[in-house]
């Protein structure tokens, strides 16, 4: 079991559990839907942007707690940061979910999902949100997929 | 020994059931049985996706390629012969388990979903038009869905679902009523859903088309490793099945169909073996089965299928199916004791799995969780996203039978199904 508490830590839990930021903004300026075909899931993001800063950012959607998860903590890593940062945010994330590295400094809480590295099937659970994100700003209209 | 024969004269001797006769040399006969996964034995409870192969199937495979493969139907040489004759052989097999009249109504393809895309492109092609209809039900597999949505749009027909219960059994009424209301062309319906599990009257929702004069084709595969399927008291018009769920390769499915009805069908694909004559004016098809089987053929596979069929047959279906039901009846017991646990899927006549969500939990971070513990199950929308719509669950977990599962295996599901809500407490 004690691999498995690598995987569903305590944050994890918890942010499965009582997601931030889990709401629909009323008038976002960017949106997207991410959709993992794997299982079903989708889930929406939704992004107020002004000056080239994330005032504002939310989400909304069925996942499992991996995936969910994984976009409540995003929104709270994303929130104030300007969208310069998103790319370079991802990337990191992305490697720290992927990969042995050691976890890039600046990742704060995203790094709880590093667990996910030993359990590559769940790899697009944990970037479903990110993908989803990289999609409104590139104001694509149809539901991103993971694959 | 003398304790044990004193026990035996106080114990009523009822005939011990399939489980304890041979499920230890069942289980014999798979290798891949015997590993651990993540350091636990494997408990592989993922039959509906895919089964596992006897060593029959194995060897009969390996035999094939290492001593009298070459291609088949061309060959005037020894190796070709063999290889046509086992070929062949592999065909009168499918013939007698499924009981059709004729070996030229078993036409061999890659799987179930080719098989209903042959029937949809060919006989659905030549008479379906635009404003008729085809009838499925609710709790179909993509498979079974899909191509008649693509004969709809090429043709302008109309695709009509009869709906389930909550229970997941079909409303037989709205079933009826579905058939009046259109110019139905050809009813398709699953035989046991792999979504559900439960089993539909096929006999009776056959006899109803027919009653209107509607062709039907049943989608058994799920059904075939789970229950005898004599295809001429069902009386269905096809019926389309995959070898891999039945311990055969993958790679190979079977469609029968009614000899009068394949005869007056197109093509399905052009090639070598389907023709009898080709000029570049004409071409003239050769007769049933080759009509529908263009190209190379998996060969080995068909001769795999053949060892499974003979494999399953020297077991007994019923049997099998005995069994099976006794672990349904087991696991749905126990399962059934996990508070926040729902099984989706409760129809009387059911088989062989049970599809199941819990409260707050999501299926797929409980079939990594149950990985973990060396139980493999499927966790996902099974192919059937219109069954997770009915319930409004994006995904179920599903645990599914075969042969050589035991009750040991179910208590350990349930075992590993409690850490999962150990592990989601806070
Ligand atoms: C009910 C049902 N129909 C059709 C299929 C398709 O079978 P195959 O993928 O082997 O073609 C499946 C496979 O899961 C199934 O369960």
């Amino acid at each position: 079991m004690n691999d498995l508490r690598d995987l569903y830590q305590e944050v994890i839990l918890d942010h499965n559990k009582r997601p931030r930021n889990f709401r629909i903004l009323p008038q976002p300026t960017h949106q997207a839907n991410g959709l993992n075909p794997l299982c079903g899931d989708r889930i929406s993001v939704y992004l107020d942007i002004e000056d080239d800063v994330i005032r504002d950012i939310s989400f909304q959607g069925a996942g499992c707690a991996i995936s969910s998860a994984s976009a409540s903590l995003m929104t709270e890593a994303l929130k104030g940061k300007p969208v310069a940062e998103i790319e370079h945010l991802f990337d990191a994330f992305h490697d720290v979910v992927t990969t042995e590295c050691e976890c890039p400094k600046g990742l704060g809480k995203l790094s709880v999902l590093a667990g996910v590295r030993d359990y590559p099937s769940r790899v697009k659970c944990a970037t479903l949100a990110w993908h989803a994100v990289r999609a409104a700003l590139e104001e694509r209209k149809e539901a991103v997929a993971t694959e | 020994m003398n304790d044990m024969s004193a026990l035996h004269s106080i114990i009523p001797s009822a005939p011990p059931p399939l489980e304890e006769l041979d499920l230890a040399r069942i289980r014999a006969d798979f290798p891949i049985l015997r590993q651990r996964v993540h350091d636990k034995p494997l408990v592989y409870l993922d039959n509906a996706a895919s089964v596992q192969k006897p060593r029959a199937v194995i060897d009969a495979v390996s035999e094939c390629y290492s001593s009298y493969y070459a291609n088949i139907h061309r060959g005037v040489h020894l190796l070709s012969e063999r290889s046509t004759a086992a070929y062949e052989g592999a065909r009168e097999k499918v013939r007698a388990f499924l009981n059709a009249a004729s070996a030229q109504e078993i036409i061999f393809t890659r799987g179930a979903t080719e098989s209903i895309n042959l029937v949809a492109s060919s006989f659905g092609g030549q008479t379906v038009k635009a404003g008729d209809e085809i009838l499925i039900t609710g709790m179909e597999h993509h498979s079974n869905i899909v191509p008649w949505q693509l004969l709809c749009e090429r043709t302008g027909a109309k695709l009509k679902a009869a709906p389930f219960t909550d229970a997941g059994e079909l409303i037989l009424e709205e079933y009826e009523r579905l058939l009046d209301s259109g110019p139905v062309k050809l009813v398709a319906f699953v035989h046991l859903s792999n979504a559900l599990g439960t089993l539909n009257p096929a006999k009776l929702m056959i006899d109803l088309a027919h009653a209107r004069g509607i062709p039907v084709l049943v989608d058994g595969a799920q059904s075939i490793p789970h229950l005898a399927v004599d295809v001429r008291e069902l009386d269905c018009d096809f019926y389309a099945f995959s070898a891999h769920k039945i311990y055969g390769p993958s790679g190979v499915g079977v469609l029968y169909g009614k000899k009068a009805l394949l005869d007056a069908m197109p093509p399905y694909q052009g090639g070598g073996d389907m023709i009898s004559l080709v000029t570049f004016e004409k071409t003239e098809y050769a007769d049933l089965p080759n009509k529908f089987e263009a190209g190379t053929p998996n060969i080995a596979g068909v001769i795999g299928l053949g060892a499974a069929l003979d494999w399953v047959n020297a077991i007994g279906l019923e049997r099998i199916a005995a069994h099976e039901h006794t672990l349904l009846d087991y696991a749905t017991a126990r399962l059934n004791e996990i508070p926040g646990l729902r099984i989706m899927g409760t129809a009387r006549d059911k088989a062989a799995l049970a599809a199941f969500t819990m409260d707050g939990i999501h299926p797929h971070d409980i079939g990594t969780i149950l990985d973990r513990e060396g139980v493999a199950v499927r966790a996902g929308h099974h192919c059937a996203q219109p069954v997770m719509q009915h319930y409004g669950v994006p995904a179920t977990a599903r645990a599914s039978f075969a042969v050589y599962n035991t009750r040991d295996e179910v208590d350990v599901l349930v075992a590993a199904l409690w850490k999962v809500k150990e592990m989601f407490e806070l």
